[in-house]
């Protein structure tokens, strides 16, 4: 059993075509979307946690890239800058994976990518602006 | 038996002074006693690390050659107030770039501001100048660029109307749509509540009814020193108070100045606040000499007594009606959730623990290690409680 959080970048010519939905359907995996979204360049996103086998998660992955569509691990697109963060803790009021989240002891704020989602709130209501996207 | 700050001030410089911090004090004080805490520690350190929107830099440029009397001036496009002399001109905080969308796009970003200029000098970046005058027959310039970096300027400080608010609201939102606010995002039907002070460790909660800290007081500031030269704005002193003297509003603040020179981008950050503009977080660390048994008293308080007002900020403070929903203890903000209306709400702070504890540790070696030695306030701040309990002879 493989549970994985990924981002996928549909190009323009498949944005109105069914994809995702096959993977349910030929590749018995269950999937979660977390977040979607059409640039003004009509490319799509999708994040999503998808869950099932390891040999189907494999073949499902292959599929979608043989759709062109690109296939990358989440953990990479949500970063913070370690220089930038206070530890002030404004991120804990939005964050709705308590990715982000307060140390008792130190009382630092900890990033957890494993439990983040790339929902993005916090990164626009970091006051240092310290939470980064990366594509 | 009490000490003077002459005698403090004498084992600080023969390395002899027993230095704690805010936090240290408290358990100091619950196993031995406040009056064997008394005669054992010197100072007590203090500190806060949060945004503080009365902020900004009191800067003289320079005169170039031939002489300006400056009318308006940007640094990197934040205009600077120039309604004083030739090149004096004050930076605030809060002032936006020219050319922000502000809140036309809502929520605005408010990416960069007069706090971001202040960072960008203290950490040594270069800043754009740019200024216009009409010229007068002694000031013939009218139109000045130039880079510039926080070396080149003559004179840099810190100037800051109101800082290190004792105590603050816990705020929350009872409305049922998104708000943005400076006390961060609130979200609808008490989503969350938001609060902002170092509780135990913050600077005037520590010094209650202002006996040690008052005008003139030596301060560690942005990472730097500088020094209390005020009450703040809305010193406010007439509030309810616990048993012990600690207020249970928002209370006295303080008017602060430094030279930016010496201070650090780590203790002074440029915030943008979504939705409600930009501001400067700054770092404040203030020492308390323990003058007595009833300073360390005040001082050993700990986040389970001090107690916060819960207000609504979706009618209740832009509306101005003073409602407040209910009080809860620091103790209870910190472990991230409280209850509020029969509620379990989860809380989020603005103001840095962590760095707070970090400034008051610096400032505990600076003293120990006698760079850093204690003032006698010149006076003391108002405040009609202590001025009572002094007329009684206490």
């Amino acid at each position: 059993m493989i549970r994985r959080k990924v981002v996928l970048h549909f190009p323009r010519e498949k944005v109105d075509k069914p994809i995702v939905s096959k993977l349910v359907r030929d590749y018995n995996l269950d999937f979660n979307i977390l977040k979607a979204s059409i640039t003004p360049k009509e490319e799509g996103l999708l994040v999503m946690e998808i869950t099932g086998e390891d040999e189907d998660y494999r073949r499902g992955v292959d599929y979608l890239e043989a759709c062109g569509v690109e296939v990358q691990p989440l953990s990479q697109d949500v970063a913070r800058n370690d220089e930038r963060c206070t530890h002030c803790g404004a991120c804990l009021a939005v964050c709705p994976t308590r990715a982000l989240y307060l140390d008792g002891e130190s009382m630092e704020v900890v990033f957890d990518r494993e439990e983040c989602v790339a929902c993005e709130l916090c990164v626009k209501v970091c006051p240092p602006r310290a939470m980064e996207i990366k594509y | 038996m009490g000490k003077t700050i002459r005698e403090i001030n004498e084992r600080i410089r023969s390395g002899k002074a027993v230095v704690v911090t805010a936090e240290e004090i408290i358990d100091i004080v619950r196993e031995k006693g406040a009056r064997k805490a008394a005669r054992e520690v010197d100072v007590i350190t203090t500190g806060t690390f949060g945004p503080m929107c009365s902020s900004g830099a009191l800067i003289n440029l320079g005169h170039p050659k031939p002489r300006m009397k400056i009318q308006r001036a940007w640094l990197n496009d934040v205009p600077a107030y120039c309604g004083i002399a030739a090149v004096d001109i004050y930076l605030g905080a809060t002032e936006m770039a020219e050319h922000d969308p502000l809140n036309e796009v809502y929520p605005g970003e408010f990416r960069y501001g007069g706090a971001h200029v202040i960072e960008d000098l203290v950490a040594g970046r270069k800043v754009r100048l740019r200024a216009e005058a009409y010229g007068t027959d002694c000031y013939p310039l009218k139109r000045w660029e130039t880079e510039l970096t926080l070396q080149d300027l003559p004179d840099a400080r810190l100037f800051n109307p109101r800082n290190a608010y004792q105590n603050y609201n816990v705020a929350v939102n009872l409305s049922d749509r998104v708000i943005y606010t400076y006390m961060g995002v609130l979200r609808p039907n008490l989503g969350n509540a938001n609060y902002c002070s170092a509780g135990q460790l913050s600077p005037l909660l520590n010094d209650p009814l202002f006996r040690t800290i008052g005008v003139g007081t030596r301060i560690f500031l942005g990472g730097g020193i500088g020094y209390v030269v005020d009450r703040g704005t809305q010193h406010q002193p007439e509030v309810p108070r616990t048993p012990r003297g600690h207020p249970r509003r928002p209370s006295g603040t303080l008017a602060v100045m430094g030279d930016l020179k010496g201070m650090s981008p780590r203790y002074l950050a440029g915030y943008s606040i979504l939705g409600y503009g930009a501001t400067l977080a700054v770092g404040i660390g203030i020492p308390i000499p323990v003058l007595d048994e009833e300073v360390v008293e005040s001082a050993s308080v700990s986040d389970e007594e001090l107690y916060a007002p819960v207000v609504d900020y979706s009618v209740d403070y832009p509306q101005g009606t003073g409602r407040v929903l209910g009080e809860v203890s620091y103790a209870q903000l910190r472990s991230g959730e409280v209850e509020i209306l029969g509620r379990r709400v989860p809380t989020a702070s603005l103001s840095s623990y962590a760095r707070a504890r970090e400034i008051a540790n610096v400032l505990k070696e600076w003293i120990r290690s006698g760079r850093f030695l204690l003032t006698e306030p010149v006076e003391l701040l108002p405040c009609p409680d202590r001025e009572r309990k002094g007329g009684e002879g206490n």
